[in-house]
């Protein structure tokens, strides 16, 4: 989905995927991969990496800008957890790109927003990157 | 007790290098479903002008996390309860992106450190550089630390 000015884009999630960002990045915290363990913790299960999250949020941001090493800068505020249920299916998290302006050095500002479950799970998100 | 405001500006020891593999980052690439060339193709990567595969932008969690982790979360003077912390914000400012063959150090400082409502927040930044000192990227993390129950 595309507008004049923001992409959309989603993300699939699974438990699956939690376990192998879990062991590329080497967060092994048990709320991302126990049910168990997230119970006891007061979560409602269990919930995906924060910085999963903002890795996809960061694919879109490449995505959007059409190149690989163009990110300047790159910010998010963890919101809301993502909980990723025990199913095939796991959870969906939708990306919208939007440009915001351009910065004194002239590279664009985006506002970046990710949604699950029609919730924002992140607030203060951007990111600026070289001009496409 | 809240955190004690005096850490506000301590830096810790610059860490030992930590030598960036072109498996480790095609594995992160791969766990986060990311499919473009110059994180996986060594002549991708060299083709825009990096000597090897370059990282996805939140690549520098791997460096910086486990370290700012061992030398100021469990700090015994700063004292964390880190079963009460969650992460809060994320920021990173790249010079560049991370490329396979780095050695990177980084040296870790508590930036800043609040307390309202019963709850503490805390920043830290990681200055991360190669070992001769060239400045690739910078990386905050605000953790809060959430008042007892």
């Amino acid at each position: 989905m595309t507008s004049e000015n923001s992409e959309t884009q989603t993300f699939r999630v699974t438990r699956a995927d939690l376990v192998r960002y879990a062991g590329a990045s080497g967060d092994f915290n048990p709320i991302h991969w126990s049910e168990r363990f997230a119970n006891s913790v007061g979560l409602p299960g269990v919930i995906a990496h924060g910085m999963f999250t903002m890795a996809l949020v960061g694919r879109a941001v490449t995505a959007w800008a059409g190149a690989a090493d163009s990110v300047v800068e790159f910010s998010v505020r963890f919101a809301r957890p993502v909980p990723v249920p025990d199913t095939d299916e796991g959870t969906e998290v939708v990306v919208t790109v939007t440009v915001k302006g351009e910065t004194d050095e002239g590279h664009t500002k985006l506002s970046l927003v990710a949604t699950c479950q029609g919730e924002k799970v992140l607030s203060l998100a951007q990111a600026v990157v070289r001009k496409r | 007790m809240p955190l004690d405001q005096s850490f506000i500006g301590r830096s810790y020891a610059p860490t030992e290098p930590y030598l960036v593999g072109r498996e480790k980052i095609r594995e992160f690439a791969r766990a986060i479903g990311a499919t473009d060339r110059e994180y996986l193709d060594p002549e991708a990567a060299r083709a825009i002008g990096y000597a090897d595969v370059v990282a996805p932008p939140t690549f520098p969690i791997i460096v910086t996390m486990s370290s700012s982790h061992a030398q100021i979360v469990e700090d015994p003077e700063l004292g964390i309860d880190y079963s009460r912390v969650v992460h809060g914000d994320q920021k990173f400012a790249y010079v560049r992106p991370i490329v396979a063959g780095d050695a990177l150090v980084c040296v870790n400082t508590v930036e800043d450190i609040t307390s309202r409502g019963g709850h503490d927040f805390m920043t830290t930044r990681s200055d991360v550089t190669t070992e001769s000192g060239e400045k690739v990227v910078t990386v905050w993390a605000k953790l809060v630390q959430r008042g007892e129950e």
